[in-house]
């Protein structure tokens, strides 16, 4: 599903690859946890699989594209394949929870019939029925961040990408967040998720890449956060 | 759904940035009226060479009994010397150019200088021996009056060749000045527009970051994020140009026709029916400006 070969992206001339030649597969309906420290790489790697960059070096495959060669306006139709999930949720202030999910599948033109029965259902899915008219400020970081990933998953992406997405939640709130990516990945959908939470990288036992200061330093199927345990 | 939600988006910005919206509006109405009004002076001029430009002729004056040009030393033009200068008006480089000559005696300059002055003091002195004898010619383009003038001026019995274009052309002087003062003055409004247009869909992008940011992760196509933002500047510039037009179109019909065509009735005038032949010319250049202004923003604030 997502390929890296050799991969090194350099942001300014001169500087310290932000990757260094970054070799990785991660198949269809895999669940993996990018850990390392901050500066380490995690979110440049999510930002290259969503070609909002362009790698220096190497080639990036995803869905069976080369993103290197792909012409900037099939790019949408590549993110249209990718949800995406951040620590600070960015949903939009003004709209409620039911036109926040419907306002990605708006924007990329579907029909009305079709975003009124599958935004319910979505809501629904993360645990949100009856809060659809809910603004994003009445609700709680755990239920904004569902609001998030309802928002990432209505299209039925592919690939979830989520960078920190436990980083602004307590830790019973980090865990409901864990089980519901989870069922998302049961779907068939493969996660990546890039995070600093110790615990729930051992808890749930997937595969672990770590990155160090832009080089890939582990692969571990069913691994923990920390290599020395 | 595409439409609708494209509507709203416009209505949204627009209205977040009103007083943004309202300024675009004034300043592509006064630019382009100064561009109308060029435009409309030019017609004008047009009009009045093509009313008058007809009527003038090129008056050959012939050399009355006391004159002090060298012409005339021999003094009264004679009946050869006439006949020599409507043989040389009649030779081939000059023929072509000339379309009719109307020959006036002194008693016919006489008449006419009374019809005109009759009733001034000063002319009450004149006679008919005080008048020039001349040739009057029409030419068949007026443009070509230095050819034909310079064929009879210096010869026997002519004393001076007078083009009566020549009164016009300050007039038209004045109206070119104008004209291209006008057209300054637009220009300079223009890029006014442009740069006030390129700032308010700047803001109106960076105030709608959080909406653009979300919809190119979801995977909507640049033109659906950039269309809204092009339809604002295109809106307010087009009701700019809308403006502009009401406003030449009352300045014509109150100024010109009403006020102007009263009191001065020699003259022809534009009318409004002019205002509206260049009106489409105004909602392009309004469109154009919007549409060099988004280009110039948008593919550095919402850049895929």
């Amino acid at each position: 599903m997502i390929r890296f070969e050799n991969v090194t992206k350099v942001y300014a001339r001169g500087a310290r690859p932000a990757l260094d030649r970054v070799s990785l597969d991660v198949e269809r309906g895999e669940f993996v946890f990018l850990v390392g420290a901050s500066g380490s790489g995690k979110s440049t790697f999510l930002r290259l699989v969503m070609r909002e960059e362009r790698a220096s070096a190497g080639k990036v495959f995803v869905a069976g594209k080369e993103l290197g060669t792909l012409s900037s306006w099939k790019v949408p139709h590549l993110r249209r394949q990718i949800g995406a999930v951040f620590q600070d949720f960015r949903l939009l202030p003004t709209k409620s929870v039911f036109e926040n999910v419907a306002f990605a599948l708006q924007v990329i033109g579907k029909p009305r019939h079709h975003i009124l029965t599958t935004v319910p259902d979505v809501l629904d899915m993360v645990g949100l029925a009856g809060k659809e008219k809910r603004r994003p400020h009445e609700l709680s970081g755990g239920e904004q961040q569902r609001v998030a990933i309802a928002r990432a998953f209505v299209n039925r992406p592919s690939i979830l990408l989520a960078d920190e997405p436990t980083g602004n939640l307590d830790p019973t709130t980090s865990l409901g967040i864990m089980r519901l990516l989870d069922r998302i990945n049961r779907t068939g959908t493969t996660v990546v998720m890039a995070t600093h939470d110790d615990e729930i990288v051992d808890q749930m036992r997937k595969r672990v890449i770590e990155l160090s200061t832009g080089e890939m330093v582990r692969d571990q199927s069913r691994g923990v956060y920390g290599s020395d345990r | 759904m595409r439409a609708q939600f494209i509507l709203s988006e416009i209505g949204i910005g627009l209205r977040r940035n009103l007083s943004m919206t309202i300024s675009v509006v004034l300043v592509t109405f006064v630019c382009l009226t100064f561009l109308g009004a060029a435009a409309l002076l030019q017609a004008q001029i047009d009009k009045m060479k093509d009313d008058w430009y007809d009527k003038v002729e090129v008056s050959v004056f012939l050399c009355p009994a006391n004159s002090a040009a060298p012409t005339c030393a021999a003094g009264e033009v004679t009946q050869e010397q006439r006949d020599d200068i409507l043989a040389a008006l009649d030779s081939p480089q000059v023929a072509a150019f000339v379309q009719e000559i109307y020959p006036e005696s002194k008693e016919q300059a006489f008449e006419a200088f009374q019809r005109q002055f009759g009733d001034q003091f000063w002319a009450s002195a004149a006679t008919a021996e005080d008048m020039n004898a001349s040739l009057r010619i029409k030419l068949t383009d007026p443009e070509q009056y230095q050819v034909v003038a310079d064929v009879v001026s210096g010869r026997p019995g002519v004393e001076s060749v007078e083009d009566q274009r020549r009164l016009f052309d300050n007039l038209f002087l004045v109206l070119d000045r104008a004209t291209w003062a006008a057209g300054g003055l637009a220009a300079i409004m223009l890029l006014a527009a442009v740069l006030l247009i390129t700032t308010t869909i700047r803001l109106s992008a960076l105030s709608r970051k959080r909406e653009t940011g979300i919809m190119r992760l979801v995977g909507a196509s640049t033109l659906f994020i950039q269309l809204p933002f092009m339809l604002e500047g295109a809106i307010a510039a087009t009701l700019g140009a809308a403006l502009a037009i009401g406003g030449l179109w009352l300045g014509v019909e109150y100024l010109v026709t009403d006020w102007l065509g009263q009191s001065v009735t020699w003259i022809p005038y534009v009318s409004t029916a002019d205002v509206l032949t260049i009106a489409p010319l105004l909602v392009v250049v309004a469109f154009v400006l919007a549409a060099i202004s988004s280009l110039v923003t948008l593919s550095r604030y919402t850049k895929v």
